[in-house]
């Protein structure tokens, strides 16, 4: 009985169930895109980390740790028997890592060297061009954060100086061959690449290596070797730690979009019940008892985020499918805020995320119906009736 | 009066609003017995208490004092719920301002008691039919509220009242936003339905024109009943 009054309620009141279903939309709209932006920004960030960086994962040497430049000095051996089998078959490529200084313009600056084989293809960063300078000096590769910072281009020389064997200092000079457009900044910012056989050379570690990054889906080698296996998992921890400690500025941002949309949902549901109090006296009047009238109302409510979510589907569908294919273009560079993110965000909408929302808002809606219809029938029905406002 | 045939009874019955710190007396000492059938209004100026009385005949408000039985049932300490169900079952309401539902159509306001009552869809059609036929609006069935003029929308309100053939039928000033023409169409209306139906009507007005019907008349004043007249022969009957 009340599902077919709701329902003629509904139909019945045009233009009003268009507005409610309007507003509730354009929530769920906002919602799903915000939230979709988020999780596609995750995304990017862990895909731009694989593709230009982990690949499928790496082997360390045990004493290597990234966040410890103090440690380059100790952490590179000759590559272990089983990983060098898997660089051979060119499934793997070794990376040598040293702290050194750098001097663009004269001024002095720490770096981080790291020495890669040009003709790699394992992660997507543009070794070939180190190939490509054959000057004398040493050819070397930058992003472009780190341009920006050094105020190097393309074919500028500086001085690179390290601590060798002896432990005392060299130095040789490095010309800028390439400047690489990456949204990484994990490989950008504070470092240089130069040909592994250079930095080998430089370092006086023939053969040696501070980790050995392999190819997605290479084959698994056993683990009795001294280096360290570092999976895919461990590889973007530190990256979900940053997701993770930047989580309650988001969270906070959910609630403050989700609160602007209960508070639209609020109003048009408030304003359309409250307008009705002679109607609820109507129904009481003709015999319909409180809980029914409030049931009545909360159920009104209910359709309402039903035929919300069609017309969510209906008319911001294909808005949120367009973003999702073509993107959301920003317009500023946020890798110089050490965050990795692409120029042209693409939202990801997950089932989960979808369906929470859905939930989230329908729930919200069930609220705002149920309260304000408690209130009008807890009013005497002469009261509703005369259409008294209500306190 | 013949106390088995009533369909009210009221016993020394007084209502009090309260009104900043006091209270102000609606009803005072109130004893009153309606028998099966009547055709009665409750006369008198306003704030004499006509429509109080009428609130708690119908359930709608309760009694400071005294006891009130509707159809036989005691309507002392009976619960919200209990009171909407007499209220459905056995009585209609005609209000002044019509209270039809501005989103249903004639004949989906003439059905909606009949919904609450949980009457079959087949029943439904043929009741509310009957009802709008009665009332002579075949033709705007289908209407809505604010297509229908102040006089049809008073029908239609009249065909909710009595779709469900109530014994009791209660009418709050019904012609007060009326001309003269649409009033005593719709006064033959109700006549006719009391005559075919023995329903019991009971009506709240000041208006000259309802009077001529009526076949007993209550005189209130101050929340007192002044003047309890029977009409043998009704001017309009």
């Amino acid at each position: 009985m009340l599902f077919k009054i709701a329902i003629k309620n509904l139909l019945g009141a045009r233009l009003r169930t268009i507005l409610n279903v309007f507003v509730t939309s354009f929530s769920f709209f906002i919602i799903l895109l915000m939230s979709g932006m988020y999780d596609g920004m995750l995304q990017h960030a862990k895909n731009v980390t694989i593709d230009t960086e982990i690949a499928g994962g790496a082997y360390w040497h045990p004493n290597y740790d990234p966040l410890d430049p103090m440690s380059f000095e100790d952490s590179h051996s000759l590559i272990p028997n089983e990983i060098q089998l898997l660089v051979d078959k060119k499934e793997a490529f070794p990376v040598l890592v040293n702290q050194v200084s750098i001097y663009p313009g004269g001024r002095i600056m720490p770096a981080i060297l790291k020495g890669i084989p040009p003709n790699q293809d394992i992660v997507k960063m543009p070794s070939p061009s180190l190939n490509s300078y054959k000057d004398g000096t040493i050819p070397v590769l930058i992003g472009k954060g780190m341009a920006q910072s050094t105020k190097l281009n393309v074919g500028d020389s500086f001085t690179i100086r390290w601590l060798d064997i002896n432990r005392t200092f060299d130095a040789n000079e490095g010309t800028v061959v390439h400047i690489m457009d990456t949204e990484n900044f994990k490989i950008d910012m504070g470092h240089i690449w130069i040909p592994l056989n250079i930095a080998q050379s430089m370092f006086e570690m023939q053969d040696q290596a501070t980790y050995v990054t392999y190819k997605k889906n290479s084959m698994e080698i056993a683990d009795n070797i001294d280096w360290v296996h570092r999976d895919v998992d461990f590889l973007v921890k530190d990256m979900e730690a940053i997701i993770e400690a930047d989580k309650p500025s988001v969270q906070v941002m959910f609630i403050i979009l989700l609160s602007l949309a209960a508070m639209g949902i609020f109003n048009a549901q408030v304003l359309s019940i409250f307008r009705r109090g002679r109607e609820i006296g109507t129904l009481m009047a003709l015999g319909m008892t409180r809980l029914r009238v409030v049931a009545l109302f909360t159920l009104e409510g209910g359709l309402n985020a039903i035929l919300s979510a069609f017309a969510t589907l209906i008319i911001f569908g294909p808005v949120l499918w367009y973003f999702s294919i073509s993107g959301i273009p920003l317009p500023i560079d946020y890798t110089e805020m050490g965050l990795i993110m692409a120029k042209r965000l693409i939202p990801v909408y997950s089932a989960g995320l979808i369906f929470s929302t859905m939930i989230l808002v329908s729930i919200i809606v069930l609220i705002v119906s149920y309260l304000p219809s408690r209130k009008i029938s807890q009013m005497k029905p002469t009261d509703a009736l005369r259409g008294k406002a209500i306190a | 009066m013949n106390i088995k045939n009533s369909v009210i009874k009221f016993d020394n019955v007084t209502k009090r609003f309260p009104v900043g710190g006091d209270y102000f007396i609606a009803l005072k000492n109130i004893d009153l017995l309606l028998n099966k059938g009547e055709f009665t209004g409750l006369v008198g100026p306003s704030g004499s208490g006509k429509t109080t009385l009428l609130n708690i005949i119908g359930g709608l408000d309760s009694a400071s004092d005294g006891n009130v039985s509707v159809l036989g049932q005691s309507l002392e300490n009976t619960s919200h719920n209990e009171r909407a169900k007499v209220r459905r079952k056995n009585m209609g309401f005609i209000f002044q301002s019509y209270n039809l539902l501005p989103v249903y159509s004639v004949f989906e306001n003439v059905e909606l008691p009949l919904i609450l009552n949980k009457i079959d869809s087949t029943q439904r059609l043929k009741k509310v039919n009957q009802a709008i036929e009665w009332v002579g609006l075949s033709d705007k069935r289908d209407s809505r509220p604010s297509m229908l003029s102040g006089g049809e929308c008073q029908r239609t309100a009249i065909a909710r009242a009595i779709v469900h053939q109530p014994a009791l039928v209660m009418a709050d000033e019904p012609t007060a936003n009326l001309d003269a023409e649409n009033s005593h169409h719709i006064m033959k209306i109700l006549s006719n339905l009391n005559r075919e139906l023995s329903t019991s009507f009971v009506f709240a007005t000041h208006d000259e024109k309802i009077m001529g019907y009526l076949k007993r008349i209550i005189h209130l004043e101050d929340g007192q009943i002044k003047k309890d007249q029977l009409i043998k022969n009704p001017k309009f009957s």
